[in-house]
């Protein structure tokens, strides 16, 4: 056993973290920055992590779970507005299937954002939606229908169909509603169906990639939050000498170290064990990191005081996002109830 | 980055395995009652005996020489056998090896070690407990020994040692920190008084309270320099504080694990929040074996101990007490009908973890202001 990076692995951290730390907004306005918002997408993309989970010929991804976390990680600090995670994902599903990939379309989602969405007939039935579509997005995005026990891919087109504009929560990240009624077209050159076993596996990336995504937002927004503890002064000293504030920065500290070793073993744990055990360490680290972000966050608006509840504090541009993350593929209660079903045995009346 | 085992590893593994099947002596997972200290030395001396104990200490004193990442995987299989955790004394000898001289290691390293010399740890007293260097036990030079005359307290495993790793004032006139120095003093004199303390949970042995009364020890058995100690007890309280020093994920997933079975068997007669705690739990534990994992990776690098295990005491501390409260929420109304109801006493010995070697808030100050930089 050994848990620490590889060479490679060092310096893609490193390559990911200062690139999103020079892009990302650094502020609230610069969300507005279209031209820094398209250096960073073109960046992304240039840097060919839109790829990584791409097949490599013999059906196993360019790169493995460990790299394509140590993106969502970096991106994920820096609270950076280009897509990643939903392109990935869509990209490891074809992969899986054994389908090219022609574009940067994502899954779709049922409205709980756990699962993809499952389409039945020539058109959808129930609002779905399409999580951290890309600047080029295509009109169109993923979804699966039930063949059996197995399942396969569909195409969704979306031009005629739009929620209208839902104001989106993490302003970082696209989330497209679909209405009822978008056409649902075959997948083309469709080489297997899709089992349980693989959804399980690709369940295991999405939990371990939006737990990293969390570990990066945490370690984000303290750093912000401990640079604005030793700056601001109350009483004619740095409010970060006061214990009470150490006493929160510590306790939220302690909660990002912790998210980021379980989260490191769920990235591992994708391509490497077995999809139940995959998926399980995948729900561990998500459950962990969704409540440790949570209170990170809010402990970061608190020692903000009240221009941490100011549009114009970048603190809740990071609890947005960790709120998307944290639900999108399953918040820590919905991983707490898929651990009680796989450990603790089922109960009448409780799924 | 990878959490599998090597071949070495996995050749120990395939040796620890059988070997735990057969030998496990089947303990209640935590300080539960008054026979688990005597059936842990047991336990200490079997693991010892076999080879499975000191795996990173030197050979020379009884230990295997192994990379730290052996002592994980004898904590995953100790928990997945539902055996007892390893004796946790590596902030002992790390404290001897650091700062003892050849003399010192060669003498008390080995007995320790193999578990025929039993120590405690003299350091807190009651007027210094978090404020630790405020100690008044005094250690004053006469002859070729030291005296000793002084009042220790929360002592644990003071009723059964041989030992006592104590901190002493041996110059009084210096700067608090400054004047202490450590001793390994015979525990078998007149001049020692030990008393039990009852804990919360009712067990009457490990904790206690240990009188100097014009006790005696050669000054060869100083550990460290004259005027070394607070380094001494430094060293000692940082090593402490490391889940992966003490073994404990072995005892936190061995009582998970039987919370688990508890439900299992009649999964509908527990409500919702029930399970979700032991869920929680499981989550948790899952947490601090992963984090131990990679602390023991980096130390790979070198890395040094510092402030950074006041972040693992921290978060070993929320795990046992999570652990603990997923215990009392299992054991429903049993936990008030019944005192010597186990989960309650489970329960009620984790609130001991946010005291014991340095308090939570001490912790949070340690993280704050060296980690962070606040202050
Ligand atoms: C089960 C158990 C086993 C132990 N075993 C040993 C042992 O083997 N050997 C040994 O020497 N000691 C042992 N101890 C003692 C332990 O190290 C002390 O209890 C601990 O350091 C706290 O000291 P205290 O009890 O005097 O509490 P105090 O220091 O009086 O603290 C009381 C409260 O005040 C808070 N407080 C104190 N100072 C500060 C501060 N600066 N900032 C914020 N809050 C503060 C503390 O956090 C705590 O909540 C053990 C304790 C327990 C519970």
């Amino acid at each position: 056993m050994d848990t620490r990076d590889t060479a490679e692995q060092a310096e893609l951290r490193r390559a990911a973290r200062q690139l999103a730390r020079e892009l990302g907004p650094s502020t609230v306005g610069a969300l507005d920055d279209a031209t820094r918002h398209a250096r960073l997408v073109a960046a992304v993309r240039d840097a060919g992590w839109l790829e990584l989970r791409d097949d490599t010929g013999d059906g196993s991804p360019l790169a493995s779970g460990v790299e394509a976390a140590i993106v969502a990680d970096a991106l994920g600090a820096s609270v950076a507005d280009a897509a990643y995670t939903g392109p990935l994902m869509a990209a490891d599903l074809l992969r899986r299937a054994g389908v090219e990939r022609a574009d940067h379309a994502v899954v779709a989602f049922s409205g709980a954002l756990v699962d993809a969405a499952v389409v039945d007939g020539a058109r959808t039935a129930e609002a779905i939606y399409a999580i951290d579509c890309s600047a080029e997005q295509p009109d169109s995005a993923y979804a699966i229908v039930a063949e059996g026990a197995e399942y396969r891919l569909a195409r969704l087109r979306l031009a005629d169909t739009s929620n209208g504009a839902a104001p989106q929560t993490d302003l970082t990240r696209t989330v497209r509603g679909i209405a009822p009624g978008a056409p649902v077209d075959d997948v083309p050159g469709q080489r297997r169906l899709l089992t349980t076993d693989d959804l399980a596996h690709w369940s295991a990336l999405g939990l371990a990639l939006t737990s990293a995504d969390l570990v990066g937002v945490m370690r984000g927004i303290l750093d912000v939050t401990v640079a604005y503890a030793a700056e601001r002064q109350q009483y004619g000293v740095a409010i970060g000498s006061f214990q009470a504030v150490q006493h929160l920065l510590a306790e939220a500290w302690c909660l990002m170290d912790g998210s980021q070793s379980i989260a490191l073993y769920a990235s591992w744990a994708v391509d490497t064990l077995e999809p139940d055990e995959a998926r399980a360490a995948g729900r561990v680290a998500k459950a962990y990191c969704a409540r440790a972000a949570r209170q990170v966050c809010e402990t970061a608006i608190q020692v903000h005081g009240g221009i941490g509840n100011t549009w114009e504090c970048i603190a809740h541009v990071y609890l947005r996002r960790a709120l998307l993350s944290s639900h999108w593929f399953g918040d820590d209660g919905d991983q707490l109830r898929g651990l009680q079903h796989e450990r603790l045995g089922a109960v009448d009346g409780l799924s | 980055m990878d959490f599998r085992d090597s071949p070495a590893e996995a050749e120990f593994r395939a040796r620890l395995r059988p070997w735990l099947a057969a030998n496990n002596p089947g303990l209640p997972s935590s300080s539960t009652d008054d026979e688990y200290w005597a059936r842990q030395a047991e336990w200490h001396t079997a693991l010892y005996d076999a080879g499975f104990f000191g795996l990173s200490w030197p050979t020379r004193y009884g230990g295997h020489d192994l990379p730290t990442v052996f002592d994980v995987i004898l904590d995953e299989e100790l928990a997945a056998a539902g055996a007892p955790p390893r004796p946790s004394l590596g902030y002992l000898v790390q404290g001897i090896s650091r700062h003892g001289s050849d003399a010192i290691k060669d003498r008390f390293l080995p007995g320790l070690i193999s578990g025929q010399e039993r120590w405690c740890q003299g350091f807190s007293e009651p007027d210094a407990g978090s404020d630790l260097a405020a100690l008044r036990t005094t250690g004053t030079i006469d002859g070729d020994e030291y005296v000793i005359n002084g009042h220790k307290i929360w002592t644990s495993y003071s009723d059964v040692a041989d030992w006592c790793f104590l901190l002493a004032r041996t110059e009084p006139d210096v700067a608090k920190h400054k004047g202490l120095s450590a001793f390994a003093v015979p525990m078998h004199q007149p001049g020692i008084e030990q008393r039990p303390l009852r804990m919360i949970n009712g067990i009457t042995t490990e904790f206690g309270q240990v009188l100097f009364d014009g006790a005696r020890v050669p000054a060869q058995n100083m550990i460290g320099a004259p005027g070394e100690g607070w380094r001494v007890a430094m060293t000692i309280v940082s090593h402490e504080r490391e889940p992966g020093e003490l073994g404990y994920v072995a005892r936190y997933a061995k009582t998970v694990k039987g919370l688990e079975k508890t439900v299992r068997a009649d999964p509908g007669a527990f409500s919702t929040e029930q399970r979700d705690a032991v869920a929680w739990a499981h989550v948790q534990v899952e947490m601090l074996r992963r984090h131990v994992c990679r602390r023991l990776s980096e130390r790979l690098d070198g890395v040094e101990h510092g402030p950074g295990g006041s972040i693992d005491k921290l978060l070993m501390t929320w795990v046992e007490q999570t652990v603990g409260a997923a215990a009392l929420a299992v054991s429903g109304s049993r936990s008030v009908l019944d005192a010597d109801d186990e989960p309650l006493k489970v329960y009620l010995y984790s609130r001991a973890q946010s005291v014991m070697g340095g308090t939570s808030q001490i912790q949070k100050n340690i993280i704050a202001t060296r980690i962070l930089k606040l202050g």
